[in-house]
């Protein structure tokens, strides 16, 4: 099992970064690797449960699936049903905190999985690194830091 | 249950702060609030069920158990146990996570608790502020600066030096001229004082009597002044209700407000809520709470009745107005000026009697079919008081609060018979001076203001150094609504 976190300080409230986070469609109004992205069936994008279906920018096509949504936490769960990367059992969890002294929020992302050994070190750069990260830079981009 | 949750971000690595968090018996090094921890016998300091005994600064001594410690986790869970301060299931915890992207660190300490009945914000504000913010600023200010030893503290009494500024004082009583600059030293706050710096100060008219030496609230050489908001600087030992930083004012004696900074005894100064700036505070504390007291205290204004109020356009008569007005009353003003009656209908009275042919007493007579009015406001004294007691109502309560004019002088009480009249002399100190009367008096009015039910006026700004023009414009009854006096920075 391969784990991996980053973490970040946006410079907007808790609130506002999930405004921007919370819609299970919205990637690619916020994360720079997301083309455009779609909730099977008809389903509302906050119905635990759902499946999203997007396509990344280079290409790339992947199918998740929300396993928990708490707008109390503002946290986000979800898993990989189907995706060029080559992991298994990934499940991964945006959550937002709160900074009390100053319009500010901790943001974790993190993610656990199963692949190949020798692929470890490439797939924990590009999860940890393009996604998490890429999205943090551009939610800071947006927000501030 | 109050809940308290308080984070923030040391821009330092999370081995840092948790090497300094981690000491559970260690936390008399760093945190202002703790003087002395000690472990009981037998266990360890990273040992379960390990008890340290505090002492903090302010004196009260506490148990707290370590319930969990986890170095993976970068998080420990502690529980009070036995404490002077009433926190009852008190259980904490403290977590820190690292930031990836700049190897700082995002700390959450939070907790649960009850408390008597009456006091969660009191306790929550201790916790927040006393306990987890004052335990940031210290890490913070230990690993940005590592050689300084601990950051002033929000429990210890202030030492060292002493903070300087600038007071206006009178030598001796006269008139406006008499005031003068002096440079002043405000010194650190001894045992129940707090140091304020203060950013607006309140001009009352009671400030020229104590100038001329009508009243002898202040024994030149001297500072006048009762009224004034700022920030707090620093609080001395025992002071629970006020933090550095907090914003507050006060309306109190001793008189000494027109200062830049002021060392003076906590009791009676008061917290500000959010939505009451420093300068409606300034403003608006002497006169608002005396409008609470006389309407809701020295009488209980009830709906439908008749209520006389001099000077309505005045400072402490448009509140009286506006506020009875609310309350139901049907308001009377008394005043001098087509222009002030139309201040005091704008404030909320329903009928104006100015001077005339007709005396006072047959205007409000044949306003109140002949009855007379329930309760009067007089604030004018030599010049008001008779009419006053030929306008009353039977059994109606004349409430004499000020002598604009001069002074009462000398009554048989015989002649109060002719309408079973009750007077009142109400003096503002006994209604306002323990913490108690003061929280309840500010809690009704800042809840007033801001519903609109009372508004506080801001007239002139002068500057602190340019009172005596201050005086000269209040004097010169140039003045409708309230003075203040901005310390020169």
């Amino acid at each position: 099992m391969t784990k991996v976190y980053a973490s970040s300080v946006i410079g907007a409230a808790a609130g506002q970064v999930w405004a921007a986070v919370r819609d299970f469609n919205g990637l690619p109004d916020w994360h720079p690797a997301i083309a455009e992205s779609r909730i099977e069936g008809g389903a509302a994008a906050d119905q635990v449960g759902c499946v999203r279906a997007f396509s990344l920018k280079d290409g790339g096509f992947i199918r998740e699936q929300l396993l928990g949504l708490s707008d109390y936490d503002y946290s986000c769960t979800y898993a990989i049903l189907e995706s060029p990367m080559g992991v298994d059992n990934y499940i991964a969890t945006l959550k937002l905190t709160p900074v009390t002294d100053g319009e500010r929020t901790f943001a974790e992302w993190s993610a656990e999985f199963d692949c190949l050994p020798e692929r470890v070190t490439e797939l924990t750069a590009l999860i940890g690194g393009g996604v998490f990260q890429g999205g943090f830079d551009a939610l800071k981009g947006r927000f501030g830091s | 249950m109050v809940t308290v949750r308080r984070s923030t971000v040391i821009d330092a690595p999370i081995a840092a702060v948790w090497e300094i968090l981690r000491d559970f018996n260690g936390h008399d090094q760093w945190h202002p609030a703790v003087e002395r921890s000690e472990l009981d016998g037998g266990l360890k300091t990273d040992q379960l069920a390990a008890v340290r005994n505090f002492v903090l600064t302010g004196g009260e001594r506490l148990r707290e158990k370590l319930l969990m410690l986890s170095d993976k986790d970068h998080c420990f869970r502690y529980a009070i146990v036995e404490s002077e301060i009433p926190l009852m299931n008190y259980v904490a915890e403290v977590s820190l996570k690292p930031v990836t992207d700049g190897d700082k660190t995002f700390w959450s300490w939070s907790s649960q608790f009850e408390t008597p009945q009456g006091q969660e914000n009191e306790l929550e504000e201790i916790v927040a502020q006393g306990v987890y913010e004052a335990g940031f600023e210290a890490v913070r200010s230990m690993l940005e600066q590592p050689s300084v030893p601990r950051s002033s503290s929000v429990f210890q009494p202030a030492t060292g030096s002493g903070v300087d500024g600038m007071a206006m004082f009178i030598d001796r009583y006269g008139g406006p001229d008499e005031l003068h600059a002096h440079a002043v030293t405000a010194p650190p706050p001894g045992p129940d004082q707090v140091r304020l710096r203060q950013t607006a100060i309140g001009v009352n008219f009671i400030d020229i009597y104590c100038r001329t030496g009508y009243f002898d609230l202040l024994k030149p050489p001297g500072t006048l002044g009762m009224e004034a908001a700022g920030v707090v600087i620093d609080v001395g030992q025992g002071v629970r209700h006020l933090s550095p930083g907090q914003r507050v004012a006060y309306a109190c004696p001793p008189v000494g407000a027109y200062v830049s900074v002021r060392t003076m005894e906590a009791a009676l100064i008061v917290p500000l809520p959010d939505q009451i700036d420093d300068e409606t505070a300034a403003a608006g504390l002497l006169k608002g709470m005396s409008a609470e007291f006389l309407l809701h205290r020295v009488h209980q204004i009830q709906a439908g009745e008749t209520v006389l109020i001099y000077a309505p356009a005045g400072g402490v008569g448009r509140i009286l107005c506006r506020w009875a007005n609310h309350l139901g009353a049907i308001v009377i003003g008394a005043t001098s000026s087509e222009e002030k009656a139309r201040a005091a209908r704008a404030a909320g009275a329903h009928h104006v009697v100015l001077p005339g042919a007709v005396s006072l007493e047959d205007q409000v007579r044949s306003l109140t079919q002949g009855r007379g009015v329930d309760v009067i406001y007089d604030a004018v004294g030599k010049d008001s008081f008779a009419h006053s007691v030929a306008a009353l109502a039977p059994c109606g309560h004349l409430i004499s609060f000020g002598q604009a004019s001069g002074d009462v002088g000398s009554w048989d009480i015989g002649s109060l018979a002719a309408s079973s009249a009750t007077i009142s002399r109400p003096n503002f100190g006994h209604y306002t001076d323990t913490s108690e009367k003061v929280a309840a008096i500010t809690a009704r009015l800042f809840d007033a203001i801001e519903r609109r039910i009372v508004s506080i006026e801001i007239g002139k700004r002068y500057s602190l150094s340019d009172a005596a023009a201050a005086h000269r414009a209040l004097e010169g009854r140039q003045t409708m609504a309230s003075t203040l006096l901005i310390p020169d920075d």
